[in-house]
Parts: structure tokens; sequence; C-alpha cells
């Protein structure tokens, strides 16, 4: 029955069954799930890069869209981090240690990490937007392959800042060459870090425009933003990159739902040239 | 070009039965003229008109003994080929939590299509660039089916498949292209050597010169005859670069966003995939079932509907149908059938709507947000 199991796929992609082992609080309503494909022939073949997403389900209840956030190198146990604000969240919000979820993918189209090689690597992450980023991180100082990360985080409020303690061990005694800065729109009194969006740590970023490549991934309204302040810094369209999400069903270019223009955005994407949607995203309702 | 009888005709759907096909073909009910599963000739539309209009369609009884002197009704070959409702996996859970998930099982039977159009088989063309290399239930059905396309004759008045090229003669996708004569017989020309067979088998012979002028004029007739027209010149470009037309709030104020449109269209293939469980928790289905643009829950994302207006949805519609079809699957997403037009509850007719941007190309709409 393994090799039937297999088979249940929607457009080649299987869908496996994986079991949780452990649950983690990553910020406010948000949790990193970690899970074991359960068929051993599965795990060992199974494979995905930094900014793929999977679709994550419960047996019965449906799938959701949600980007891995391990380590690509470990590809054996997966990490999703999820908000639990919809339908299938909320009943993955009940999802104990132990209990099975089930993973359809990778899907779509990674971070460029080989074409950033050799200057400083930009990452701008905006609330939840450090999911599927972690990813291309990890990957990234693992690699040696870059003058300088980079890594600018900002969120509405400290509550709200993903993988706190990771990135507050990275500022503190990261990996050489790894700089971390924090900042929240709205600080408390405990916030020892940054205030304001997070453009405004560019200016003490030491961003060299001639050098870097961007990976961002944040709300839309926010990476217009960001783009915007970074063309006028110099920084050549064609080394910009953004993570964009839409109502996925097949993650497979075929249900249609997650279109952007000519995009299919689970497969073209979903991570795209600025230059391929920026103007795209311009567009209110597109 | 070779020539059947009206008798000929109904050995020619009582071979495709004993071959093992089940005959798919028009016939009446409900006061449509509409694509279902047939035994033989008696099914089928005898002495048939049809009335096309925006938002408007109706059957006449003509009392002849014509059987294709009419369009199409409402059904192409997607209703059977990716069908609107279809459980494409199952699972179950064991007593520990395991999961066992299995593909649903593969159709093996085979249709054989009578009486489709031109503009249904470039459709369904169209469809195999979308589902064809990856969905095995779609090809299964696709690969097994027999298409015996009839040439149109009396195109309806929101035809427009010459604009597009798809229409009226058939030109591709058949086994066997048949054109419906004055006395009843049919001219036959061959698409595939499984349809040559099947004439070899009925010993079709050879139609004669006046036959063959005779199924050349018919479709010629239903050129001259076509109810629209549409100048795709640019068309691409056209709607990309009039995203902000004042066009699409005028549409929007007469759509009813029903989605009618998207489900007679022959191409659309937006589809919703939704999982049940049975009460006990145990065992659970997914559905793969046609969704549209054109409902609110579409483009729905966790913090609300991408696409909330009805001119956003009418806009991605027509300039998905007409534009980025195009740049994802190097063909127009429109074949020209009408069948938007004609099934659209408030008459809007996407030839008119095109024609008013072109005329007006560059224009751009005062948002209400900038007039307050």
């Amino acid at each position: 029955m393994a090799t039937q199991a297999r088979e249940a796929w929607i457009a080649g992609m299987p869908t496996y069954a994986a079991t949780v082992d452990a649950i983690e609080p990553a910020a406010a309503d948000t949790y990193t799930y970690w899970a074991r494909l359960d068929e051993l022939d599965a795990r060992a073949a199974y494979g995905f890069q930094p900014g793929q997403i999977s679709m994550v389900g419960v047996f019965g209840v449906g799938e959701v869209p949600i980007s891995v956030s391990s380590d690509p190198a470990a590809p054996d146990r997966l990490a999703h981090t999820i908000r639990i604000c919809g339908r299938v969240t909320h009943v993955i919000d009940r999802v104990q240690v132990g209990d099975r979820i089930t993973v359809r993918g990778p899907f779509g189209r990674p971070w460029p990490l080989e074409e950033a090689r050799g200057g400083d690597l930009l990452i701008v992450a905006g609330g939840l937007g450090m999911a599927p980023l972690r990813s291309a991180i990890y990957t990234a100082i693992g690699s040696g392959a870059f003058r300088r990360v980079v890594l600018l985080v900002g969120a509405r409020d400290p509550s709200q800042v993903l993988f706190r303690d990771e990135l507050e061990r990275w500022r503190a005694s990261g990996p050489a060459g790894l700089e971390v800065h924090l900042t929240v729109d709205v600080p408390d009194d405990a916030w020892p870090y940054h205030e304001g969006v997070v453009t405004t740590l560019f200016p003490i970023a030491g961003i060299d425009p001639e050098a870097s490549t961007v990976f961002t991934c944040g709300p839309e309204i926010m990476m217009r933003f960001v783009m915007r302040d970074l063309l006028r810094l110099g920084v050549p369209q064609e080394r910009l990159w953004v993570t964009l999400e839409r109502n996925m069903h097949c993650a497979v270019r075929l249900c249609g739902h997650c279109q952007l223009g000519r995009w299919f955005v689970c497969a073209d994407g979903p991570i795209f040239r600025w230059d391929q949607v920026g103007d795209l995203l311009a567009v209110d309702e597109l | 070009m070779r020539h059947l009888d009206r008798d000929g005709f109904a050995g020619l759907l009582a071979l495709l039965v004993e071959r093992g096909f089940e005959l798919v073909g028009p016939t009446v009910r409900d006061g449509a003229n509409v694509l279902d599963r047939i035994e033989g000739v008696a099914d089928l539309p005898r002495g048939m008109r049809e009335i096309h209009a925006p938002g408007s369609y109706r059957l006449e009884d003509a009392g002849d003994d014509r059987i294709f002197a009419w369009a199409h009704g409402p059904d192409a070959g997607k209703r059977f080929l990716f069908p609107p409702r279809e459980t494409i996996q199952t699972g179950t859970r064991a007593a520990d939590g395991r999961l066992d998930l299995q593909p649903a099982p593969l159709a093996d039977r085979r249709y054989a299509f009578v009486g489709l159009r031109s503009c249904d088989l470039h459709a369904i063309e169209i469809q195999d660039r979308v589902f064809l290399a990856a969905d095995p239930a779609y090809r299964a059905r696709r690969e097994g089916a027999l298409f015996i396309g009839v040439n149109c004759e009396i195109p309806g008045a929101t035809c427009f498949c010459t604009s597009m090229q798809t229409g009226p003669r058939c030109t591709m996708g058949f086994d066997l292209a048949l054109t419906e004569l004055e006395d009843g017989g049919f001219t036959v020309e061959i698409g595939t050597e499984e349809g040559a067979g099947l004439l070899d088998a009925l010993r079709a012979g050879a139609a004669t010169e006046e036959q063959i002028a005779a199924s050349h004029d018919v479709t010629t007739r239903a050129e001259a005859a076509m109810g629209r027209d549409l100048d795709t010149t640019d068309l691409p470009n056209l709607l990309y670069r009039n995203r902000e037309h004042p066009r699409w709030d005028d549409v929007a104020s007469r759509c009813l966003t029903c989605t009618n449109c998207t489900m007679v269209c022959p191409t659309c293939f937006c589809h919703d995939l939704s999982d049940e469980i049975s009460l006990d928790g145990l065992r659970a289905a997914r559905t793969r079932e046609w969704a549209s643009c054109f409902s609110e829950e579409f483009s729905h994302m966790s913090f609300g509907e991408v696409r909330s207006s009805p001119r956003s949805r009418y806009r991605q519609w027509l300039t998905h149908k007409f534009a980025s079809w195009i740049d994802q699957f190097g063909t127009s997403g429109c074949v020209g059938c009408g069948r938007c037009v004609t099934w659209c509850p408030v008459g809007i007719d996407v030839t008119e709507e095109i024609a008013v941007i072109r005329a007006a190309d560059g224009e751009v709409r005062v948002a209400d947000e900038v007039t307050g």
C-alpha cells in the first residue's frame, strides 16, 4: 500500500502524511510545526530549496500554502510556520504533537541565492515575512558565498517579531558576516532596538547598491515602499526580489486562483524579480 | 471527402456503440439543446432551430428533418472531459492516526462526441494545454475519446468564431467531420486513421463533386451569417494598458457576478479543491469543482479578498481570456462561441465591451477615492 499512497497525486505531486513532533511559538498567534513524513522512502527522498512552499493540510479539512521555514540542508524534518487566522489554520491550531498533518510539495521558484553570490545579501522582512526568508538565511550563512548577509527585520510591535529568540541570538553572537537589525513600528518599554518602519533601517545598514542583492517578504504595501527606497538608493531592479502570496488550491498552475496578471503565483513565483510584478502590484485589486 | 446518407449516419452511431464508446451528443431537454449521453439518431434534436441573443436563448421547431441546423447549446465537451465535480482523492485514517491517501480510480469509459462544432473542438485543444500533461484523470478521458465534428451552417447571433479563427468549418481535433446536406445526407472529412476505419467499416463511398461543393457552401453561408465580430488586433496590449479604463466600472454596474459566463465557457478551467470528512472522522475525500473568478471567495486571503469589487472580477475574467491566457498557454482563451453573451442574464456582450475600450483606448477612470 505504500506505493499506492505515493500515487495520490495532484499533477504529479503526491500528498504525504506527516507526524508533528514539535510545536514552537514563533510570534503572536503564530507557531512553527515541525514534522517528519511518515513514509521512510519519501522522507529520505524529500528535498526543498529556500523559499519554496508546501500545501500543508489537515485530513478531511483542507490545505493552506505555507513556506518551509527550516534549513534546506536538513530536509528530513520540515518546519512550517503558521499564523492561526483562517478556516484551515484554526483546525491546525488544535493539532498536537504526535498528530498527523499532510504535506504536498515542494512548490514554486526558490530564492535565487546563486545569482547573489559574491556580493552582499540584503534581506528585508516585515511581520511574518521572516517565515519564507529563514531558509534562505540558513543556506546563505552556511555557504560562505557572500561578503555580508544583512538582515533587516520590521514588525508592528514586539509581539509580532517572528523568531525573536533566534534573531536576538544571531544579533548578539551570530555567524561571521551576518548583521541583524530589528525595528518595530510601536515599541513597548522593554524594546531595546530601533523604532520605525523597516525602511528607516536603511541608513544604518550600510547598503552597497552596486553589490547588493535584495530578498524581501512582508505585506505588499511594505514591499512596495522597500522597493521604492532601494531603487532610489540605486540598487538595480534586476537584483530586487520579492515573494508574494495569493489564494492557492492546487499549487501546480491548474486551479487558477492565484493568478496575478500573466503569472500563476504558485508556480511562476512565489518569488519574483521586482520588474516582473512591480507594475502589477501597483494596480488595485488585480 | 466521403459521403454517408442518413441511414449511414445512423449506422455510424450504432458502430460506435458496438465498439464500446459511450455516445455523447446534442439532445433537447428543458427547452435547450444540451449535450448528454444518447443512444442513437432518435435522440438528436430533429427539426430544431436555436435563437441566440444577448441574454436570450430559445428553441424553435421548424418542423423539418434537419438534425444539426443550429449553433450550439450551453454545453461543450468540457462538461465531460473536465467534469463540474469530481472526486480526485480519498483517504482513511486508522485508529492509531495513520493516514492512507489514495487517488480516485481513472475512468475506463470511452466517450464518442457527436456533433461538436469547430469552436468546441478548438476549446478542447485549449483545455489540453492546461490539463493534458498535468492531470491523469483528464488525460485518460481525453485520450480515450473520439470526436465526430459537425460543421456549422446556422451560427447564433452571438457567435464570432470567424474573428477568433476557430470556425465555422472544422479544421482540427476531429476523427471525422460531417457536413449535413439538404437531402439529410452528410459529407465526411477524415481526421484520423480511427475515423477512416469507421468509414471503411461502413463502406462509405466518395462524395460527388456536387456534394463536396454543397459541403463548402454550408460553411461559406455560416461565415456570412456570423452574428458578431471582434477586432483582435493587438488585443492583449489593448487590455493590459487599459486596466484603469472607465468601461470596467460601467460593465460592473450591469454585471451580477452570477458566474454564468464562466460556467458555459468551454475553456474556463478554474476550480476549487475542497476536502470533506465522514462524521466518524475516519474517511475523507478531496473534490475538484468548477470555480469562477466572478465569485468573491475566489481570491480569498486571510486579510480579505484580493478582488472584492465586481469591476476587478470582470476585468480579471476578460483580461485573462483575451490577454494573459496567451502569455500562459500560447493561445487565446476565447473560441468565439458566444455562450457567455447568450447566457449572461443581463446580456453583457464581450465583443461590445472590448470594442468600447478600443474606441476609447487610454481613457482612465476617475477613482472615487481621488474625487471623494
